[in-house]
């Protein structure tokens, strides 16, 4: 069975390119708009990976890292950050909040899937 | 289809827009509203991330510095005015030209962009002045890993990966590292396994192992550093270099020589002080340093075992490249090691009977001679079969030429493409495979692939591909003759075979029957006759020479797609694995290549499928042929039979016999002249007797069975 991936990014066209991407490398992708929107699909439907954009409405990924490594669904699932600020502090947030690794935007979908092997396996 | 991310993007930016204008009419409102700020801000961050993704560079650049003023605002450093909203109201214009002529509008006064940038800078200035250099976020490349020089020297490293106890909780799998370590080149790795606390203690969430990893690649030690990127402020991680290509190195200035020097008892030996019997009696007293170490309690087992791997890997790999520096090959006459293996098969004849006299004088001594006899015999089988094996590569960089020619000669646009060159394959096979790929690679140029103003009709690139690719698949190896040309007609196929009175008229094919036509003598569909190909003297001489070296055709195919042709060949030609069976008096080797599994068939099976000839076996309905009738064998029908489940070409079908005996490495002999017309054996072999057993051609029983059935319903 083909391992699930979560995306969660208020950008259609970076979650199109993200699905696209994966799905194409065998992997099942469900989407996500925002943080919130991520945590109530995570409950029903459990995930492998999840990787998220850390500005959204609703709740932040920052925020939605936080609440998966405190709730017990999916809490040793690899997260990958997405994001355009490559400077420390923001990284250094997300990593604290319990974030596996992250990607630098803009990234090529050969980035992408190297990420994902390199803590999926 | 791939989605156009670019047309996605467009919509995606334009909504945004509208939400941008709309919450900056509101702040306008509420110049203190955060909730709004932050909104304005994470439309900005949106248009402008996705933007550099998908190429819009310079709506990314342009942003960027509309969303590093609100940057600002949203940490209290500067104020919304009417002034700035004004100035971002203009900025959302201007991405949106910017977005129209993305389309091919009419591309939008770069000066505009440049003096809205420069009004915002000049609303910010007094922040801006104040800030370090660096920032604030520029959007950065994504590095690239600095890869070494290809062929460069080879150097071994002493790695120690010793995370922090709360690694897990961020979601990483070492293991997975130590994976990714493993494909850098040759690697050993000790977990160390010391400070795991008793099972009542651990704590299951923590990462109490580390490991150590002694690793030769001709990676620099950047590249193995940047694997740990995720995990670097998580992880200590120490890489020392043990070992380069000189020998030596700074941990080790003396390496060679240590290598090299004599030991104390050999000298003694040399100089006829002792004899080496006394010197190996002391030594066998003497307990290894790691040994005397761990008992003295000074340290832990683990820790010496990761540095006896250390000690070990690099002693092999100094003398691999010892051997590699002496001699790398030997050039062997062909029919040296033809009688090589022949001797071999030979020995296994000869080792079969001595296994089975073993077995009848049930001595154990006798029995444990018999037993190491059989391991080596079938160490040194599996050794003299890979002499003989040869990397297929050779054969295909031929077909380049080939294509080259048969292109021009045509007026076609073909590249070919080979993958899997250093898959290999037996001598003989490789040999004999030769004529059957040159037919299909010109089938699939001539008959494949469309003249190029055809491939522009119905847009496929000008050039067409031809794939050639090997691989191993268990003891066989596929080799798949790929291209991307007008595809099999199911429909003319059909025609074709009606007007030539092979099929009926009103016949319903399904693809794979439709195209296994094309394998009947004197096919050919193709309208005219070139001279290439196109006699149909063709396919079936393929499938036969095929079938000769024990393998089997398929091919799959869609109409404007291309063909696939899969050929399937078993590793090598002079030796297979059986199992020996038995029917009345005879006995039989049923190749296991093609065994699916046993099963018993009991008066009960017999009664339940009223007559027919028919196994259930789990919900399936398989048919059988019993060998006793088949081959007109004489005796008592034991009340319980075997059926032998195999699956060859023409799908699954069971062999009743009496007895399974057992698996056998068979020796291959021909059957001679006088038998070269028997269809349903392939060959015989000598047993551990001395009797003989045939071995079954699967395949060509099956389609024999089918043949008989079909006659029998047409009468």
């Amino acid at each position: 069975m083909s391992k699930s991936i979560m995306t969660v990014d208020d950008s259609t066209s970076v979650r199109q390119m993200v699905t696209f991407t994966l799905r194409e490398a065998g992997y099942h992708v469900l989407e996500a708009v925002d943080g919130k929107d991520a945590l109530s699909k995570i409950q029903s439907s459990p995930i492998h990976m999840l990787i998220t954009d850390l500005n959204m409405p609703n709740m932040d990924g920052i925020e939605l890292i936080r609440n998966i490594r405190a709730g017990s669904t999916c809490k040793f699932i690899p997260i990958i950050m997405l994001t355009t600020e490559s400077q420390v502090e923001k990284k250094m947030e997300g990593k604290a909040a319990g974030a596996t690794g992250w990607i630098v935007k803009p990234f090529k979908p050969e980035q992408l899937l190297a990420v994902v092997k390199k803590v999926l396996g | 289809m791939i989605p156009n991310h670019q047309i996605t993007y467009k919509e995606e930016a334009n909504e945004l827009l509208t939400e941008l204008e709309a919450s900056l009419l509101e702040l306008e409102e509420d110049p203190s509203d955060r909730e709004i700020i932050g909104r304005v801000f994470r439309c900005l961050h949106t248009i402008k991330g996705s933007g550099a993704m998908f190429g819009f560079d310079e709506i990314a650049a342009f942003t960027h510095e509309v969303e590093t003023t609100f940057d600002f605002i949203r940490e209290g450093k500067m104020a919304v005015t009417g002034e700035l909203i004004g100035l971002t109201l203009s900025s959302c214009d201007h991405i949106r030209s910017l977005l129209e002529s993305s389309e091919g509008g009419q591309a939008p006064d770069q000066s505009h962009g440049e003096s809205i940038i420069a009004s915002l800078k000049k609303l910010a200035g007094n922040v801006r002045d104040s800030l370090p250099a660096g920032s604030p976020k520029e959007v950065s490349e994504p590095q690239e890993a600095v890869h070494d020089i290809p062929g460069a020297q080879q150097i071994s490293y002493r790695i120690r990966i010793r995370p922090e106890r709360h690694l897990l909780a961020t979601g990483f799998n070492p293991i997975l590292l130590l994976n990714e370590l493993r494909e850098f080149g040759p690697c050993k790795i000790v977990a160390q396994t010391n400070e795991i606390p008793a099972l009542q203690e651990i704590d299951p969430e923590k990462c109490f192992t580390y490991w150590d990893v002694v690793l030769t690649t001709d990676r620099g030690i950047n590249v193995i550093r940047d694997l740990f990127i995720f995990i670097e402020d998580m992880c200590y991680l120490s890489i020392d270099i043990i070992d380069d290509w000189t020998g030596t190195s700074e941990n080790d200035p003396n390496g060679e020589y240590r290598e090299n020097h004599k030991k104390l008892g050999e000298i003694l030996v040399e100089k006829g002080d002792l004899t080496s019997d006394a010197v190996m009696a002391a030594l066998s007293a003497q307990k290894p340093i790691g040994q005397l170490l761990v008992e003295a309690g000074v340290v832990d087992p683990g820790l010496i075992e990761s540095a006896c791997a250390e000690q070990e890997h690099i002693r092999e790999l100094r003398r691999s490249r010892q051997a590699n520096e002496t001699i790398s090959t030997v050039r062997v006459p062909a029919d040296r090691l033809d009688t090589l293996v022949n001797l071999v098969g030979e020995l296994v004849t000869v080792q079969a009977r001595l296994s089975q006299l073993a077995a009848l004088q049930n001595q154990s001594e006798i029995i444990a001679i018999a037993e190491e006899v059989e391991r080596l015999t079938e160490d040194l089988r599996d050794n003299a079969m890979t002499i003989r094996m040869v990397p297929i590569g050779s054969t295909f960089s031929k077909f380049k030429r080939l294509v080259r020619d048969l292109a021009a000669e045509l007026g076609k646009e073909v590249v070919l493409e080979t993958e899997g060159a250093e898959t290999e394959l037996d001598k003989t096979v490789i040999e004999r495979l030769n004529d059957p790929l040159i037919h299909l690679i010109r089938n699939s140029i001539d008959h494949g692939i469309e003249a190029p103003d055809i491939r522009r009709a119905v847009s496929k690139p000008q050039q067409g591909t031809v794939r050639i690719s090997a691989e191993h698949s268990g003891a066989q190896v596929l080799i798949r003759i790929a291209d991307d040309g007008a595809g099999l007609d199911k429909d003319a196929i059909q025609a074709k075979a009606v007007a030539k009175g092979l099929i009926s008229s009103d016949a319903d094919f399904c693809d794979k029957d439709a195209f296994a036509l094309i394998f009947t003598p004197g096919f050919s569909t193709a309208e005219k006759l070139t001279s290439i190909s196109g006699r149909g003297v063709g396919m079936d001489v393929v499938k036969r020479n095929i079938e000769a070296l024990r393998g089997s055709i398929e091919i799959e195919s869609r109409k404007g797609a291309g063909t696939v042709i899969t050929l399937k060949l078993p590793l090598t030609l002079a030796i297979i694995e059986g199992l020996l069976v038995k029917v009345a008096e005879g006995q039989f080797v049923v190749p296991l290549q093609v065994v699916k599994e046993c099963i018993e068939l009991t008066p009960d099976d017999k009664s339940r499928s009223h007559g027919r000839d028919l196994a259930h076996v789990r919900g399936e309905i398989i048919p059988y042929i019993r060998l006793r009738e088949r081959f007109l064998l004489q005796g008592r029908v034991p009340e319980i039979e075997q059926i032998i489940i195999t699956e060859a070409r023409a799908g699954k079908i069971g062999l009743v016999v009496d007895q399974v005996i057992g698996e056998r490495q068979t020796v291959i002999k021909n059957l001679g002249k006088l038998f070269r017309h028997v269809e349903d054996i392939s060959g015989a072999t000598i047993l551990g007797d001395g009797k003989v057993a045939l071995i079954l051609d699967v395949p060509k029983l099956v389609e024999a069975e089918v043949e008989v059935t079909q006659g029998t319903y047409v009468h």
